[in-house]
């Protein structure tokens, strides 16, 4: 079947970079869901090469965790992945705790274990909701969408904060977990799954939402592993890495969890990983929210780290002069003039604060280990060959968040 | 990969045969190496062999007002090996007027971004490096902000960006 007119057909003369035209994808399209921008080149509607341009959202993130102090910076973690800012404060303090040695109630890794879970449900579902929108399941985003709120109803109940939580404290929360906060996570926990079983009848089988994502954007585990990817994206990969059993922190040593794994390490495989990470954290939020240890949330006056209780600063000399202290500059913590690298296992991928301490009471250097800037690298090499309609498929399984990704 | 499961000690034991005296510290169950920069790139080589396959970040820190800091800068790798989950950290010193460090692009594709993100911010050059452009700056910018001497509010770059107008665009 021959259309194409004589005079035309002497394609051997022309140079097949001339069939390529340039299309820019963001930084403002719906798709991106965030702020960033991808140049592609297309052959028709096949992409040769892309190009990934960040920064549009850089906020210099870092620059400013040397001027504010431990316990001001954690209101720009939140602003981070602002999918999941509980996950950032708990990874920002469990840091700053760990320059500065501090070790937790009991009661408060409980705790930030459980809104950690949280947290990452919450961003699961944000992320695979948001493929399912890309790919035409706008049903399954709204079910996604409605449980998101459930859990932000959460959060509201619990610190008076619905997105940006600014949930911890160094040494503790800003807030002890009420009764009425229980009850809430405890609905939720018994009727999530029925939504989720739900969504997953929705997606899961879809034939449609299979065929656009299975065998879409491949990522091998060598590949994984060279260009360090963590968190669901490595492990829909093969890579049986995850930070909450490889190095526990906080209460998840104490939890009976499974690491979920794909070995397709494609589209699909990453919204199948993501799946079932959420049911592996809600069993860690079931089982956390019946074992919340009693006792104070708080580390005690003695650290000098978390304010004491109002009934302590009026009652005791000790908590009248601890809370002065504290509240005070340049009086507070004793920081090591040291540096460490704490890490935690953010719904994203593996996210860490490198901090150097000089003594004050501001970091001297708060790098943040962002998990999207490593999985936006892997863009290119995923979509290569792909059409311009799996751009969407792929960026959104990769779960990039601008804020995060340019700081 | 036949030493993959070998505690750090080992590997440590072995870089230091194979390297002659780094300073090593422990803090807060962190395994430090100081290495000198000519080293680096056989360093890190041998040590990827060694089982810490994953790179999982690499930083800098500007010492310039660190009290008693005797270089300016310092590099840091973050290490990993997803075999046995043990973690270790490769710090490098560098001073002006020339910082600079050999590439492991060629070792970890995923360091590509991470030594533009340390170009861009510190200033620090990567030898080898196949497309050291900035990262989250734009390309006019001229300053590496993270730097100690950056004032935090800028050096009024933002008012001087050239200005696109309607006929021009």
């Amino acid at each position: 079947m021959s259309i194409a007119h004589p005079e035309l057909d002497a394609s051997k003369t022309v140079r097949s970079e001339d069939y390529l035209w340039k299309l820019n994808f963001g930084p403002q399209h719906p798709a991106t869901h965030t702020t960033l921008r991808i140049v592609l080149t297309l052959d028709g509607e096949r992409v040769v090469d892309a190009m990934p341009e960040m920064g549009y959202l850089h906020s210099g993130f870092e620059k400013i965790g040397e001027h504010l102090t431990f316990n001001q910076y954690v209101t720009v973690t939140d602003r981070m992945n602002y999918i999941s800012p509980m996950a950032n404060n708990v990874a920002w303090h469990g840091a700053v705790e760990k320059l500065l040695g501090i070790t937790l109630t009991p009661r408060c890794s409980t705790i930030r274990t459980i809104v950690a879970e949280l947290a990452r449900i919450s961003d699961h579902l944000l992320s695979n909701g948001a493929v399912g929108l890309d790919v035409g399941a706008f049903t399954f985003f709204l079910y996604a969408f409605y449980q998101r709120e459930v859990i932000y109803d959460i959060f509201e109940t619990l610190c008076g904060a619905r997105f940006t939580n600014s949930y911890t404290r160094v040494g503790g929360v800003s807030h002890d977990f009420t009764p009425l906060v229980v009850q809430k996570i405890r609905d939720f926990v018994k009727n999530f799954p029925r939504t989720l079983d739900d969504m997953e009848r929705l997606l899961t089988r879809n034939r449609i939402f299979v065929d656009r994502t299975k065998g879409v954007g491949v990522l091998s585990r060598a590949e994984a592993i060279a260009r360090s990817a963590t968190g669901p994206v490595a492990r829909a990969s093969g890579v049986t890495r995850d930070v909450r059993k490889d190095d526990p922190y906080l209460s998840y040593a104490d939890f009976d969890f499974n690491i979920c794994c794909a070995s397709a390490g494609d589209c699909y495989a990453r919204y199948l990983v993501r799946m079932a990470e959420i049911r592996e954290s809600l069993r860690i939020v079931s089982q956390a929210i019946e074992n919340i240890p009693e006792g104070p949330a708080n580390v005690g006056i003695d650290q000098r780290t978390a304010l004491p209780s109002k009934q302590q600063v009026y009652s005791t000399i000790e908590g009248t002069i601890s809370h002065f202290e504290l509240s005070m500059a340049h009086r507070g913590f004793e920081v090591p003039c040291e540096e460490s690298y704490a890490a935690t296992e953010a719904p994203n991928g593996e996210l860490g604060f490198y901090i150097v301490g000089d003594g004050r009471e501001a970091a001297y250097r708060a790098r943040c280990r962002p998990p999207s800037l490593l999985h936006f690298a892997l863009f290119p090499s995923l979509i290569k060959g792909h059409t311009l309609s799996d751009v969407v498929a792929v960026l959104g399984s990769l779960n990039i968040i601008a804020a995060e990704l340019d700081r | 990969m036949t030493s993959t499961s070998s505690p750090i000690n080992d590997v440590l034991e072995s870089l230091l045969g194979r390297f002659g005296p780094l300073t090593t510290s422990t803090f807060r169950g962190q395994t430090r190496v100081v290495v000198q920069p000519d080293a680096l790139f056989e360093v890190l080589s041998f040590l990827k062999d060694s089982g810490f396959d994953l790179l999982v970040d690499v930083t800098s820190v500007d010492y310039l007002e660190y009290r008693g800091a005797p270089h300016r800068y310092g590099m840091v790798y973050l290490l990993a090996s997803t075999e046995t989950g043990q973690r270790l950290t490769l710090r490098v010193f560098l001073d002006d007027p020339n910082p600079c460090v050999p590439s492991v692009v060629s070792l970890w594709e995923g360091a590509n971004w991470l030594e533009r993100e340390v170009w861009d911010l510190f200033g620090i050059r990567f030898e080898g490096h196949p497309d050291l452009r900035r990262l989250v700056m734009p390309e006019e910018f001229t300053a590496h902000p993270l730097r100690k001497d950056y004032p935090m509010q800028g050096r009024g770059e933002r008012h001087n960006f050239p200005i696109i107008t309607r006929d021009h665009s």
